[in-house]
């Protein structure tokens, strides 16, 4: 056992008060820590009516988006934060676009699909003409806590303001057009409007997330710690704060032990998640039959 | 009655859509505190009354007025329940919280616990839960509850901003037989205690017959109201469809139409309905 941790685990002291002082002696793990910090309170509260609305598919194809903004960016010379937020916008005027049309289910979820084919493969083909200089496609696609820098910081936090001001104002509306549209629109709610302001914060959320955890990784944030809450609680309020400190303690400790191991930040942020979730399945099953709070 | 107690009054009026009539010389008058069963086969136009008592559906001919005003313009006095398939059983939100959207979920921003309106709205939404007989379920999640509990949510979340109309739009569709006559008499009892004009959408006026005052019978594109006794007759169907019905009494005391056919425009071919 300690063998392996001194493979995997290295300069951790096991002196867990020592071990957080190492953390934020670096100023670059300052920032990764407050730039997954915003990310996670965007991602907890957006994912919180993103799992309520059953619209995880429409938070897919827009991680898939960020990619090859992204890859644009570098390609431009542009920050890269202006790829993932400029084409994450787009693609959720898209979605809202295809969900306002009234397709059929199945149009739908197609032209989602065709939507999630493009991005890949226009992140590749940027990435290619980048000749191959562009070292982070590995990091683009599942994240990296290296190299973010105060700037950076600065317009998360910005951005994720934004963000978070917008949920707090649809919030009540929103989660009366989501349970329940038809009585909803009949009691005077923009249904149509709120389901298009909500795919723009999504996008804003995905494409801060993405900067942590890579476009492939924004899942983990976005949905597990959001679906491990519904478990929880049904009261909806409660249920987007456990949302937002359950995305929280999982971005921290991912952070933590990416720091002092030898691999990525994505795949103990993916871990902490999807532990946390299985566990909170497993105790709630028995349970189901008792009344839940 | 006294004329201020008129909740919906419609004379002489017709509704078409794209140029197709769907009822004409339609009048009704439901007073406050009275329970209207609105009846008919399908396609008759049920929903479009609904529609034309909201104000969503203009009509080509005749009047209506709504609380006093034209239709539309009194939207905050009226309770509406859609017609609606249930919830998914996935949806984990609570009872009381779907309730509290009635009161509270048009308005922007989220609650602040604290607020002393707060406090006169949970003690509403208490009182509604109460009247439904919802409470002891009203804290688990909606979509663990069944059809009839659902149901009887759905009404005190369309209740609890005091309507003084509320439009049921076929609140008994998916539930059982003693389901159906259960939330039936529910409504009778929020309509005496509320003193509000309930309107409800019915597809079968058996479960429900003993507790109506009135009856709106739509078919073959016109409409005759009256008590249930009057309506619901041989002779009066037989006026309405413009062809032989035969109204039965069964020996349990429900009503049996025979002879109605399914909707007002028959096909070449003959259904069998039980």
């Amino acid at each position: 056992m300690t063998m392996l941790d001194a493979a995997i685990f290295q300069g951790l002291t096991w002196n867990l008060v020592d071990d957080a002082r190492q953390l934020v002696s670096y100023p670059f793990m300052v920032n990764a820590l407050e730039a997954g910090t915003i990310a996670a309170v965007m991602a907890g509260t957006t994912g919180w009516f993103m799992v309520l609305r059953r619209q995880t598919f429409a938070g897919h194809p827009m991680s898939m988006i960020a990619f090859p903004g992204a890859a644009a960016a570098s390609l431009a010379g542009l920050p890269i934060a202006l790829g993932y937020f400029g084409f994450c916008g787009l693609g959720a005027l898209a979605l809202a676009g295809i969900a306002g049309s009234r397709q059929s289910l199945s149009g739908e979820s197609a032209a989602i699909g065709s939507l999630q084919a493009l991005a890949l493969g226009l992140g590749f083909l940027f990435v290619s003409l980048y000749h191959g200089v562009l070292n982070g496609l590995g990091s683009l696609l599942f994240g990296t806590f290296l190299g973010i820098t105060h700037e950076q910081v600065i317009v998360l936090l910005a951005v994720a303001s934004v963000a978070v001001a917008l949920m707090a104002l649809m919030a009540r509306p929103l989660l009366f057009a989501s349970i329940d549209s038809d009585v909803a629109r009949a009691a005077g709610v923009p249904v149509g409007l709120l389901g298009t302001g909500f795919l723009l914060t999504l996008g804003l959320a995905v494409a801060a997330t993405s900067q942590i955890t890579g476009a492939l990784l924004v899942f983990a944030l976005l949905v597990m710690p959001a679906a491990t809450a519904h478990q929880l609680t049904a009261r909806p309020f409660l249920g987007i704060a456990l949302s937002v400190a359950i995305a929280l303690a999982v971005t921290w400790i991912g952070l933590a032990l990416a720091y002092f191991s030898i691999y990525p930040v994505g795949f103990y942020v993916t871990s902490v998640a999807f532990a946390l979730y299985v566990l909170v399945r497993i105790a709630r099953t028995p349970a189901l039959t008792t009344a839940p709070a | 009655m006294s004329s201020n107690d008129t909740a919906v009054r419609f004379e002489r009026a017709t509704a078409s859509i794209g140029g197709r009539t769907i009822w004409s010389d339609l009048s009704l008058t439901a007073e406050r505190g009275e329970f209207v069963a609105v009846l008919g086969p399908n396609g008759a136009g049920k929903s479009t009354l609904i529609n034309a008592i909201l104000g969503l559906q203009p009509l080509s001919a005749g009047t209506a007025a709504v609380l006093g005003l034209r239709p539309g313009a009194a939207k905050a006095r009226i309770g509406y329940l859609p017609q609606r398939h249930s919830f998914d059983s996935s949806i984990r939100v609570r009872g009381i919280d779907l309730v509290r959207l009635g009161l509270d979920g048009a308005r922007w921003g989220f609650p602040l616990p604290g607020l002393p309106r707060r406090a006169a709205e949970s003690k509403r939404i208490d009182e509604v839960l109460e009247l439904v007989g919802a409470t002891a379920y009203a804290r688990r999640p909606v979509g663990e509850l069944s059809g009839g509990e659902q149901q009887r949510l759905l009404i005190a979340q369309a209740l609890v901003r005091r309507p003084e109309v509320l439009l049921l739009d076929e609140p008994l569709d998916s539930l059982d037989l003693p389901n159906q006559a259960a939330v039936a008499s529910l409504v009778r009892t929020i309509c005496r205690e509320e003193h509000v004009a309930v309107l409800l959408v019915a597809h079968d006026i058996n479960p429900i017959l003993s507790y109506l005052d009135r009856v709106v019978y739509l078919a073959a594109g016109s409409a005759i109201e009256g008590t249930p006794e009057e309506v619901i007759s041989s002779a009066t169907l037989s006026r309405l469809y413009g062809a032989p019905i035969e109204v039965l009494r069964a020996s349990d005391g429900r009503l049996v139409v025979v002879g109605q056919p399914e909707a007002p425009f028959v096909h070449g071919h003959r259904h069998d309905h039980a």
